[in-house]
């Protein structure tokens, strides 16, 4: 039998299950707290930074902080909000993430989340970067300018033998998440709707369905994000 | 309670938050009652003619043309609203940033494929015509701008909102539906 662990988050009594990050616990509680590069089933990293909460009164990822006995977690407050909007700012102005152009738009996650915080405008000047797409592949295009190098992809999409399709390539600036160009050829289709609907962003595009779903019928255009997990 | 004044333009747009913002339907008879327009394609009057109270840009500045037209608003305008994305953030013109401009031009009048009459390959160069910038820049990275309103085009119960809380000075209502990026 697991042993139950209860600490609260914005003075709510949560009980998690031993081993349980806080993200974890807090879904299971009906708490929402906001995630990009974490994704169930894989090994959090906490490089994001969107999960941040405070623990003590002290600044955490909630995605790699593990649930303890007793814990005062804030996770809705003015100044956590702004951190997390100002992480969305910059996410925005590091690359071009023109929404009314994008065949994610209205089912990306970063666009839920910008929509959560009430982002008008980034406080940051825009970078306006120029790395292109790579359309090789017979199914997926992955447009790079719009990729936020969450590793979702490359942690998730991977073959029978657990070989990944996607690789990081180059160091610093010119770090970029690219596709196996011999691999991308053979992708079964379901895998390759899989990584579309894995990249949080409209990085990973599954070819001519673009601008499917008519606007107002999509995922945040009514509910926002994280709405189906909080109860209250 | 004088009427408020108003202008609006259009710099590097394509008149879409324009049409959103007739998109108000019969509420616009009710938004003579409270504001009279100044310079604005809607009344075709071109040049300010006295200081203006709100003043609402479409579209970022793509050419020295808009960069003058910009800052003339925000002279004669005590409130500048930078509306829908491609004021906010250059939106779909701003997607030759990055591209050299003469790779732009060349694409545009001579090697693109649906060039068909331009056989001396004529680019325009006339004195008359406006420079293209560099990139296509935001307004607030231009001019200071107070308020945003996103959308594409902005949800016409958005533009009608601000509008009213801005002239009868109450605080504004967010419902999440009508703030969108699309």
């Amino acid at each position: 039998m697991s042993e139950e662990i209860k600490f609260k988050i914005d003075g709510k009594e949560i009980i998690a299950k031993k081993g349980q990050t806080i993200v974890e616990a807090a879904k299971d509680n009906g708490v929402y707290i906001p995630t990009l590069c974490n994704f169930e089933g894989v090994k959090p990293k906490g490089s994001c930074r969107i999960c941040s909460v405070k623990v003590n009164n002290r600044f955490m990822t909630s995605c790699t902080t593990p649930a303890a006995p007793g814990m005062e977690v804030y996770n809705n407050t003015t100044e956590i909000s702004d951190l997390r909007k100002s992480i969305i700012e910059l996410l925005f102005v590091s690359g071009n993430h023109f929404c009314p152009a994008c065949e994610k738009s209205g089912n990306c996650e970063l666009q839920g989340l910008a929509y959560k915080y009430q982002m008008m405008v980034p406080r940051f000047p825009y970078s306006f970067k120029k790395h292109g797409v790579i359309a090789t592949g017979p199914k997926l295009l992955k447009e790079q300018d719009r990729c936020i190098l969450c590793q979702r992809c490359m942690k998730t999409i991977k073959d029978e033998s657990g070989k990944r399709y996607y690789a990081f390539h180059n160091r610093g600036t010119k770090l970029e998440v690219v596709m196996d160009e011999e691999m991308s050829k053979t992708i079964p289709d379901e895998l390759a709707r899989q990584a579309m609907k894995n990249c949080p962003v409209g990085s990973i595009i599954y070819k001519e369905i673009g601008f499917a779903e008519p606007i107002g019928t999509r995922k945040f255009d009514k509910q926002s994000i994280g709405s189906e997990i909080e109860t209250n | 309670m004088s009427k408020k004044i108003i202008a609006t333009t259009s710099l590097a747009g394509c008149f879409g938050c324009h049409m959103s913002i007739l998109d108000i339907d019969e509420r616009i008879l009710d938004l003579i009652e409270l504001v009279e327009f100044n310079k604005s394609p809607v009344d075709d009057i071109k040049t300010f003619t006295k200081q203006v109270d709100i003043g609402i840009i479409e579209g970022g500045c793509c050419n020295s043309e808009n960069v003058e037209v910009l800052k003339s608003f925000r002279d004669n305008c005590d409130i500048l609203i930078s509306l829908g994305e491609c004021a906010i953030m250059g939106g779909l013109p701003a997607m030759r940033n990055g591209i050299p401009i003469e790779e732009c031009i060349h694409e545009a009048y001579i090697n693109g494929p649906t060039v068909k009459l331009n056989e001396e390959k004529i680019l325009p160069n006339d004195a008359e015509l406006p420079m293209l910038l560099d990139n296509v820049y935001p307004c607030h990275e231009i001019v200071k701008i107070d308020y945003f309103l996103p959308g594409c085009p902005p949800r016409a119960d958005l533009i009608w909102d601000a509008l009213v809380a801005l002239i009868t000075g109450n605080e504004m209502d967010l419902p999440y539906e009508v703030v969108k990026f699309d």
